[in-house]
């Protein structure tokens, strides 16, 4: 059997999953940002009507893993595995989502970098043949994420202008071995990068090594250049880290251009007061779910790299003072 | 009026300004829990020096509702408290002293809590 491997870390499918369906739902401050017109549902408030904000992201992912399924037009017998995670302790908002799913379940953890990772594994799964459909779906909440990795909200803590707010949005992807839409050709899996930093308020500088380490294997790879993606871009470093990231690529040699860019740049614009720009895992998914889907199926991009990136830290080994492992994970996408 | 709200602003708006540079120039390592601890210590430190004292004077409630007023009435209650019984005043005076802002903490946490259900 011909080995599906290119270099230290990409794998090619032989035959590339199709996304069949794409589904997001965002909270309502993603709603009024530059992208609120592409999302599948806006909820009006960040509770909507539960009784935590635990419970109402979990319902979130609920939400937009059903839409995608219905979209996709795939009976749920059919679907042989879920692929979810999100940022909470135990990932409970996807297996509380899967709770009410009855379908085999993979639990993932790769904080802001989960959507990629559970394309990266599910495309695998399809291509493998362990899977007929995989569907792949990640939630964040800011009010669920303060709780856990920063200060109560009701404490009124100041921001650092290098924090990135966390989205409040879930999405998810039904995976395909065939049919029509985008395909998933390869994808490259990061290793852990960390240059020592330990500030959570600064994750964006925590990922951006790891992200330029994903990038340059991935050219390296698969002997392309950045030239030959219409968009790269990564989720989430926010403007401080995407900026760290290019001046790391530049000082290998490649230069990434004008068509670099950031999902937690995209999603909100500078009139929010978000800071660094978005994060979380919610970021990414929604933002490809909507706006990158749509531009693909518009025939705008032919050829995307998307760059999950993931702070792999937690909030004890923030308060003992451990530094911020990251990781990136690539995913490329051809219509 | 102005004689007394002009000079608690500028007093109470220098004590925050401290604690927001303190902020802003050491980032990440200084949070608002150290510059808390800093200003509660800090003002127990300046009352047991008799500095804290004329601030009081000038600054009125400016100098006493920020948290280095704070410190020092625990200063203030547990010196009074040793003159009047001795060492073990220096334990039971700053808890006396400072009495009723624990006790409203504790009763206005708790009917916010009851009356708000926050969720953060």
């Amino acid at each position: 059997m011909d080995l599906k491997r290119m270099g230290n870390q990409t794998v090619v499918f032989a035959n590339p999953p199709v996304i069949l369906s794409s589904y997001s739902v965002v909270g309502p401050k993603e709603g009024q940002g530059p992208l609120g017109q592409t999302f599948n549902h806006i909820w009006k408030d960040g509770l909507h009507g539960e009784r935590s904000w635990e419970v109402a992201e979990s319902k979130m992912l609920l939400e937009a893993m059903k839409g995608a399924v219905k979209d996709a037009q795939v009976p749920e017998d059919k679907i042989d595995f879920i692929l979810a995670g999100d940022l909470l302790n135990q990932i409970i908002s996807s297996s509380f989502a899967a709770r009410q799913m009855g379908l085999p379940f993979i639990g993932l953890y790769g904080a802001c970098s989960t959507m990629a990772l559970s394309m990266a594994v599910g495309s695998m799964l399809i291509d493998g043949g362990f899977a007929r459909h995989v569907l792949a779906g990640v939630s964040s909440h800011h009010d669920t994420a303060e709780r856990q990795f920063r200060s109560p909200t009701e404490q009124g803590t100041q921001r650092a202008m290098s924090a990135q707010w966390t989205v409040t949005g879930a999405g998810s992807v039904v995976l395909g071995g065939s049919g029509a839409g985008p395909r998933i050709t390869s994808a490259t899996i990061g290793r852990i990068v960390d240059y020592a930093e330990s500030d959570v308020n600064n994750m964006g500088a925590a990922m951006a090594p790891a992200v330029a380490d994903t990038i340059l294997n991935h050219l390296h790879d698969l002997h392309r250049q950045a030239s030959d993606y219409d968009l790269i871009i990564s989720g989430d470093l926010g403007s401080v880290g995407l900026a760290l990231a290019a001046e790391v690529l530049k000082q290998s040699g490649i230069n990434m251009g004008t068509s670099f860019t950031d999902c937690g740049i995209m999603i909100f614009d500078a009139s929010q007061d978000v800071h660094a720009g978005a994060s979380g895992c919610g970021c990414s998914s929604v933002v490809f779910a909507g706006e990158i889907m749509k531009r693909i199926k518009a025939g705008e991009l032919k050829r995307v790299l998307l760059v999950g990136s993931g702070a792999l830290h937690s909030s004890t080994s923030s308060l003992q003072g451990e530094s911020i492992p990251g990781i990136g994970h690539a995913v490329v996408i051809e219509a | 009026m102005f004689d007394m709200i002009i000079p608690a602003f500028i007093v109470g708006g220098a004590i925050c300004v401290i604690g927001q540079i303190l902020m802003d120039l050491t980032k990440p390592s200084f949070t608002p829990a150290h510059v808390l601890v800093t200003f509660v210590v800090g003002g127990a430190i300046l009352g047991a020096l008799g500095l804290y004292e004329p601030l009081i004077k000038i600054g009125g409630a400016g100098a006493t509702i920020p948290l280095s007023g704070f410190g020092y009435s625990l200063a203030k209650g547990a010196t009074e408290a040793v003159g009047k019984r001795g060492i073990m005043g220096a334990f039971s005076g700053g808890v006396e002293a400072t009495a009723v802002g624990i006790a409203a903490a504790v009763f206005f946490g708790y009917v916010m809590a009851v009356t708000f259900r926050p969720k953060g």
